[in-house]
Formats: C-alpha cells, structure tokens, sequence
C-alpha cells in the first residue's frame, strides 16, 4: 500500500482546522503535541498556519494504562506546557490514533493541570482501530492496516511515513 | 571385636608411619600392624585398598547445644555428625545452658555421649561459675567428673587480678586453660573485622587490636601463673606471631584455628550472608594467609572445626540480628583436604594437625595410631570426592560450604575398634 | 573458594533494570543518570494543580520501619548499628514482582538520599564532569556519605573530598576513591559543593568527639568557612540540621544554601524508583515467562 505524503497531509489540515475553529467560535487556542510525533507534527501545522503561538509538549508516560503490562518507558521526559490550561480552548496533536488509549491518557494528564474550555484533537492518521469512543476532530488522513502492520512517523524534517510489519 | 584393615595406605603422625600395610584390632584396640599376630581370627575384614587408614580425627571445639539449646542440636546428632567428619574424639564448649561448671552437667554430657555411641567427648569445664568471669568455678570437681580442660569462652573476665587468680588455681592442679582471647571493650558491638569490606557495609567493627592486647597480656599472664596454656580460634597473622614469639623464648603454649579461618575472609560478607556472621570474625587475605603459614610452621598444631550449628531461625534475619556460627564438623575431613590440594601442606602434616596436634594440646588418649592405642581410625579415599550436604547428619544447616564439592570421602569412622559411620 | 552464591546483583533484573533500590554499589552511570532523568520528569509534576500521576495506582507500598521512630537514644543508636543489611535480607526473601525500596540501612546506604544529593548538583551545576565536591563531618556512621561517595565516582565527578577528624573516618575510606582531609580549610579550597554531615549528639559518648563546641570550631560550617569555597558553591545537607554544630545559621539560610529545595528533589526521586523499580519487577516477569516457554 502506498503511504499519504505528510507534507500534504498537513496543508489539508491547517484548511480544516481553520474552518473547524471559526465554525466554533475559538479565537485563541493553546497548541499542545503529544511526545514524540505529536510534537512534529503540531511545529509543521503551526509553520503552516503562520503561527507563533507557544507549544506545549506532553509527555504522557506517567498516564498510560499499560504500566502493569509493560512497565515503565525508559526515555519519559517532563511536559511543558508554558501557559494555562485552566478555562483555555486547547488543540490536542499527536500523529497516529490507534487504541485511543494514549489521547485518553493526554487528556487525563490535562485535566489534573486544570480544567480546560474545550479539547479540539487532530490527527495526522486514523487507523480506524480504536477501542475507546475517542475520533479526532481534523484527520490528515484515515487508513486500514493489516493486524501485524504499523505506521511510524519520522522527523521533525523531513516529516515520514513507514510502514513497518511486527512478524519480521 | 577381631577385626582386620588390609591394604591401606596407614598414617601415623606422631611416629611418621606412612605406608600400605594392614592393621589388626581386637578388643577396641590396635593389636597389630603389618603382619597378623598368630592365630588371629578376624570375625571382620574392611578391604581398604585405595584408602588412606589415618588415627580418628581429633577436634577440640565442637558444640553439642545439649543441655540446653535443643532446637541447635544435641549430643547424638551432632556426635554423629562428628563421626561422619572423620571425627573419633571432640572436646564440647562449657558454654551450654545450665553452663558446664558443675559435675552434674558433666555426668550429663558423658552419659548422653555414651549411649550414642557416636564419638568420645571430652568436656571442657567453664573457668568462672556460669561463665561470668567474676567467680572461680570447682575445677577440681569438674576435673573428676571428666572435664580436660578449663575455659571462658570469648568472655572477659571483669577483672585482670580474678583472671590472674584463676590461672595460678589451675597451674596448682596441672590443669590446662584454653584462651579465646579477645579484649571486651575493643570488641564490643562488633559483628565483622574492622576494616574496608566493614566499613563498605556499614558494620561495626571488631578491630584486630580485641584480639592481639588481649592475646599480649594473657601469654605474660600464663608466664607470670605458669599454667599450662592454648590458645584457641586465632584469626589474626599478628595474633599468630605473637604465639610464636612466646613459643621462641620458651614459653610451651600450643594454639588452634578454625578450619574456615584458613579458607574464608571477610570478603564472604558482601552480600550481608549471614553464613559468614562468625565470631570471632573472618578477617583479611594476609590475615588468613599468616594463619595458613603458621599451620604449616606448626606455630599452630591444631586446627579444629569450631562447629556451632544453628536452627534456620538464627540466621533468617539482617546480618546483626542474626546468631554467629558455621556448622561444619561433618566435613572437617573433606574440607581440611582443599589444604593439601592447594598445596599448603602434605598429608601427613594436615593430619598431624587435625589428630596428633591437638591430641597433644589437651593431653588426651588420641589422636595415635600404634600397637596398643585405642582403635580409633579414620578410612578415606583420596580419589573421591564429597558433595557437601547431600547427607547432612548435624542439626545445623547453617554452612556455606553446603553444595561445594570437596577432596576426599570419609569412608568409614571407627571408635574402639567398632565403625560409628559408614559412608 | 568462592561462595556458590556470588551471582547477578539483587537489585538488578536480567536486562539490568532496577528491580530493588537498595544501594547504589554497582549501578552503572546509564542507570543512575537514568534515575536522574526520570526524577526531572516527576519534579514537572509538583509544579501542577494536581500533584500526583496515575502510575502506581491499584499497586500496594508498605513502609517497614526497623529503627524506632521516636527520638530514644540508646534504641535508636543500637538499632541504626545492628541494621545494615536489613533492605538486603528483605529483597532477598520477599515474593516475586515485590520491589524493595532501601529507606536508609543502618550505616549502610541511602541510595535514594545519595540520588537527591545528586540531582540537587545537577539541577544546580549542571553535570558532575569538572566539579569538586567536599562531604564533612561523621562519616564513619554516615549512610548518606557512603551513598554519596558511591554516586559521585559512578557519574563521574574528579575531585571527591572527605572532611574530618580520624574518629568520624572508616578504615579503608580510600576504596571509595576519595581524596582525605583533616582540615577544613584546606579541604573546601575552591570547591563546588559542600555537603553538611549530621553529628549525632550520642558521638560525644565513647570518646569520638570530646564536645560538639569543639567540632564546631574546628569543622562547622561558618561563612568564613565558606568564604573558602567557589563563591557559587552551593551548601547541602541531608537534614534534620543541627544550627550551631555542624554548621551555622546564617550559611543555612544563606543565599548558597540549596537545603530546602533537596526536600522537594526528594519527593521527586523516590516517585522515580518507585516507577522504575515496579517496571522492572514487570520485566523480569516477563522475561522468566519467556524463558519458560
């Protein structure tokens, strides 16, 4: 299968996230990726919105729901989020949504810095796998994957997609 | 009995027999070696081709928790545990509870000894009533009731003057005194030698100082009292050439080691082991290496296995809250024989140090092989060898050595002509 | 002849994961900057509204005290003496995927002691390469010392230096690679950190020390003490501190003092070898089921 160019994937997105937060009413969201692709992906988005917003970085190793299975991820590094989260409008980033289970635990995270106005998610890829009741609100694009396929993405430049097969 | 050793290549220490010859028993003694005295009729023949026949091994420290210490061990199963060793003849600690300071305690452990039938025990009587270092103990009572010598244990006694009183008592009576010299107040809350594996653990310490001031003053003691005098559970090199020093001016004081304090140093304790808790303690490589020279040198006579067997309870705990001893007399054989493999000693000198050495010290009917002696022999061969623990006799566990394998198999232990163990 | 039990460290699982915290004795500099690193993401965390993660949520921590916990002299003395080792026995008998945690071991180790002093010095000096640090006062009975000395050679800092009179020094002081002093001023010459041991009042007793005036004098911590130092040398001590002992108040409360922050470094280095050692617990579980299939 043939992999969407990120590049592009990106211009679409800034479109639709424009028009998602006019139809909204948000005027001054804060940006937050999702170590360590999310982050890549939000400083592209924001380069082409033309913004000079503050990008917050969240680490969400100490929030995931696999501790008991696997442990603890060995490179975890602190959040930085150089702005209030309390009654702000926030736009969570990450670059693949699979499970569902890292956003949940994003936002999990969130909320113990404050209580947010709103969470608006945008995705680079949907793999259309999700075991929670999580969807983005703006999509690069949505794929199918084979159950022992996944996407990597590489950066921060140039932005990459590949595809990769656990059996091997 | 009639019973007939053939073939086995026998060792007399104290008279330098060593060569493959046949031995002849008859009534509990040895009636014969070489040829077979006429008309002898043996009702029992060992065939010992391939084993070295050495006099029944003779260990001068060997605690049978009875009375008193049950859950540790008793007469019968740490004697049969002796005579696994290779052991024909022990000498047990004053310290059981009530302490060994009355002939009725003695009569105790004689008669306990006896219907186990496993090895001769010679008591050594406390020196002080109750070990407390304050008041003479009856020694002659306890001399008549069969105690073979006289000792403290490790506890000082509070005052130089009393202790100088006890020696010159004993020297009146030709009594010998064992010493286990250690200086109280330098020891005092010490677990493990005072030094850099101690200080890494965060143990308190017990300097070599505890051992060597203690040991300076009790040889002018012994000199001043002229009481017959061993020094028993030396760890120091320093301690050692101290020993010697008074052998060279004169002085004929005889001293033993621990067979653990040739092999083991403090270095054992890193993983806070408590197999290793000892006291006194395992101290330095040049420490041990100076104990090593001075067994060679015959400075030291005797090496003994300083059994003290414990129940798990002892030694399931942090290192300091654990009790201090290694249950080892089972292997006293096997385990002395990793000296000849590294090449300290020949066999027949580490012999003399475990029969006709200590024998000696104590002045007791062992530790010969020759026309007339008691049969009290050991058969081992030298071409096999003993896993540690695979039948564990003593009711102590607590032994490091558990699980090495060791030169030598002790194949029979015989105590007046009769076998008190059999591999 | 070697004991038959010398292998893998305890507190190591088979990938070299922290499976147990209980000394920092052969724990390579990967593994305590590691410590460090994830200590740093745990301090983010106290800057929160919310100042707790999910991490350990559902998991069971037992405190075991084996040192009484009131002031009693005698007790609490005999007690910190018998104890090294006691963290030790615990891993070594305790179930599987149960993570022990060394709180501070009799004279022993403090490990996670020794890693907030270390991430105090990074967080305040940046690295551990080109720096000099002075540890001064009872050493000989000092479990923070050990873990200190231990840390500092593992990442590396070149110039280790030990203060104090030959009573407060262990035999064999050089194992840890440290350079000895029994000068305060020449020992704090141009150094970068200073860590501030605790005298107990009880060393008096037993001919240690013969007043805590005279330690005082000879090595409590004064500003002109100090003076001697790099004059952005920072001031630690493991607490609780005796003002007027060991060292004086106003250095204390002094602009070079980093005291107060170490507590809040603390909270942040136990919630990290908490973390770690429960993954690696997971890990060995892991591996064990892989190995039996």
């Amino acid at each position: 299968m043939s992999l969407p160019n990120p590049a592009e994937l990106i211009s679409q997105m800034a479109l639709r996230l424009k028009a998602h937060l006019e139809h909204r009413g948000i005027s001054e969201p804060r940006f937050i990726g999702i170590r360590t692709g999310g982050v890549w992906v939000a400083q592209a988005l924001l380069e082409e919105l033309g913004s000079d917003s503050p990008l917050g970085t969240l680490d969400v190793s100490f929030y995931r729901d696999d501790f008991s299975q696997n442990g603890l991820h060995p490179q975890v590094q602190p959040s930085a989020l150089p702005f209030e989260v309390e009654g702000q409008h926030l736009i969570l980033i990450d670059d693949v949504l699979m499970s569902g289970r890292t956003i949940r635990a994003a936002m999990n995270e969130l909320f113990d810095y404050g209580r947010p106005a709103s969470i608006t998610l945008v995705c680079l890829l949907d793999l259309d796998a999700g075991e929670l009741p999580i969807s983005p609100d703006v999509v690069g694009a949505t794929l199918s994957l084979q159950a022992r396929q996944r996407v990597k993405l590489s950066g921060p430049t140039p932005l990459e997609l590949e595809l990769q097969d656990l059996a091997l | 009995m009639k019973l007939s050793i053939l073939g086995a290549r026998v060792i007399d220490p104290a008279s330098g027999l060593d060569q493959v010859t046949d031995l002849y028993l008859d009534a509990g003694k040895i009636i014969a070696i070489g040829a077979a005295p006429a008309g002898f009729n043996a009702i029992e023949s060992i065939d010992a081709k391939g084993l070295v026949a050495a006099p029944g091994l003779v260990d001068l420290n060997v605690a049978l928790r009875e009375p008193g210490y049950s859950r540790k061990g008793n007469i019968n199963s740490e004697t049969q545990a002796a005579a696994a060793g290779g052991v024909t003849s022990l000498c047990c600690p004053p310290n059981t509870k009530p302490v060994l300071d009355t002939s009725a305690v003695t009569e105790l452990i004689l008669d306990r000894a006896r219907e186990a039938g496993n090895c001769k025990v010679f008591p050594v009587g406390a020196l002080s009533k109750g070990l407390d270092g304050e008041q003479l103990a009856e020694l002659i009572a306890l001399r008549d009731a069969g105690c073979v010598a006289f000792s403290n244990g490790l506890e000082s006694f509070r005052s130089t003057r009393t202790l100088c009183r006890a020696l010159e008592y004993a020297a009146t009576f030709d009594l010998t005194v064992i010493f286990h010299s250690q200086d109280r107040d330098l020891a005092e809350g010490g677990l493990a030698h005072e030094g850099a594996v101690a200080s890494f653990l965060g143990l308190p310490g017990i300097p070599e100082t505890a051992e060597t001031v203690a040991l300076a003053r009790d040889l002018l003691l012994v000199e001043q009292s002229g009481v017959r005098a061993h020094f028993s559970q030396l760890t120091s090199a320093r301690g050692v050439a101290l020993i010697a020093q008074a052998q060279a001016r004169g002085l004929p004081v005889t001293a033993d080691v621990a067979l653990y304090q040739l092999i083991l140093t403090d270095e054992a304790l890193i993983d806070f082991s408590s197999l290793y808790h000892v006291q006194p303690p395992l101290r330095t490589k040049a420490d041990r290496d100076g104990l090593r020279a001075a067994v060679k040198s015959g400075v030291v006579s005797a090496i003994s296995s300083h059994h003290q067997p414990h129940e798990r309870d002892a030694k399931l705990a942090p290192f300091g809250a654990t009790e201090p001893g290694i249950s080892s007399v089972e292997l006293l054989l096997p385990l002395a024989m990793t000296l000849v493999e590294d090449g300290l000693l020949d066999l027949p000198t580490l012999l003399a140090r475990l029969s006709a050495g200590p024998a000696d010290a104590l002045r007791l009917p062992a530790g010969k092989l020759e026309v007339g002696s008691p049969a009290d022999l050991v058969l081992f061969d030298l071409g096999s060898s003993t896993v540690a623990g695979e039948h564990w006799l003593s009711k102590g566990e607590n032994c490091p050595f558990i699980g090495h394998s060791l030169p030598a198999t002790v194949r029979y232990t015989l105590m007046d002509g009769r076998i008190s163990y059999q591999a | 002849m070697t004991p038959l039990d010398a292998k893998r460290p305890l507190q190591l699982n088979a990938q070299g994961q922290l499976q147990h915290f209980l000394s920092l004795d052969g724990l390579p500099r990967e593994l305590l900057t590691e410590i460090l690193d994830t200590a740093d993401s745990f301090l983010e965390v106290g800057g929160r509204a919310v100042k707790k993660v999910p991490l350990l949520r559902g998991k069971t921590i037992c405190n075991v005290f084996f040192e009484n916990s009131t002031r009693t002299r005698t007790t609490f003395e005999l007690a910190a003496q018998r104890l090294s080792g006691a963290a030790h026995f615990i891993a070594e008998h305790v179930c599987p995927q149960v993570a022990v945690i060394n709180g501070g071991d009799g004279r022993h180790a403090h490990p996670t002691q020794g890693m907030l002093d270390m991430l105090t010095i990074r967080r305040h000096k940046g690295g551990f390469e080109n720096l000099s640090v002075a540890i001064v006062g009872d050493i000989l009975h000092s479990r923070v010392a050990r873990s200190n000395m231990l840390a500092l050679k593992a990442l590396g800092c070149p110039d280790i230096r030990v203060i104090a009179p030959k009573t407060l020094l262990p035999i064999g002081i050089e194992q840890y690679g440290v350079k000895v002093y029994t000068d305060m001023a020449e020992g704090l010459k141009d150094v970068d950190v200073v860590i501030m041991l605790r005298l107990q009042r009880e060393r008096m007793a037993g001919g240690l020390l013969p007043s805590e005036g005279e330690f005082y004098r000879l090595f409590g911590l004064t500003t002109a003490r100090l003076a001697g130092a790099k004059p952005d040398a920072i001031v630690m001590h493991p607490g609780p501190i005796n003002r007027g002992v060991e060292i004086e108040s106003a250095v204390a409360d002094g602009p070079q003092s980093v005291i107060l922050n170490q507590v809040t470094y603390g909270i942040a280095v136990r919630m990290a070898v908490l973390s770690m050692a429960m993954s690696g617990q997971t890990a060995q579980r892991q591996f064990e089921q892989e190995q039996a299939q």
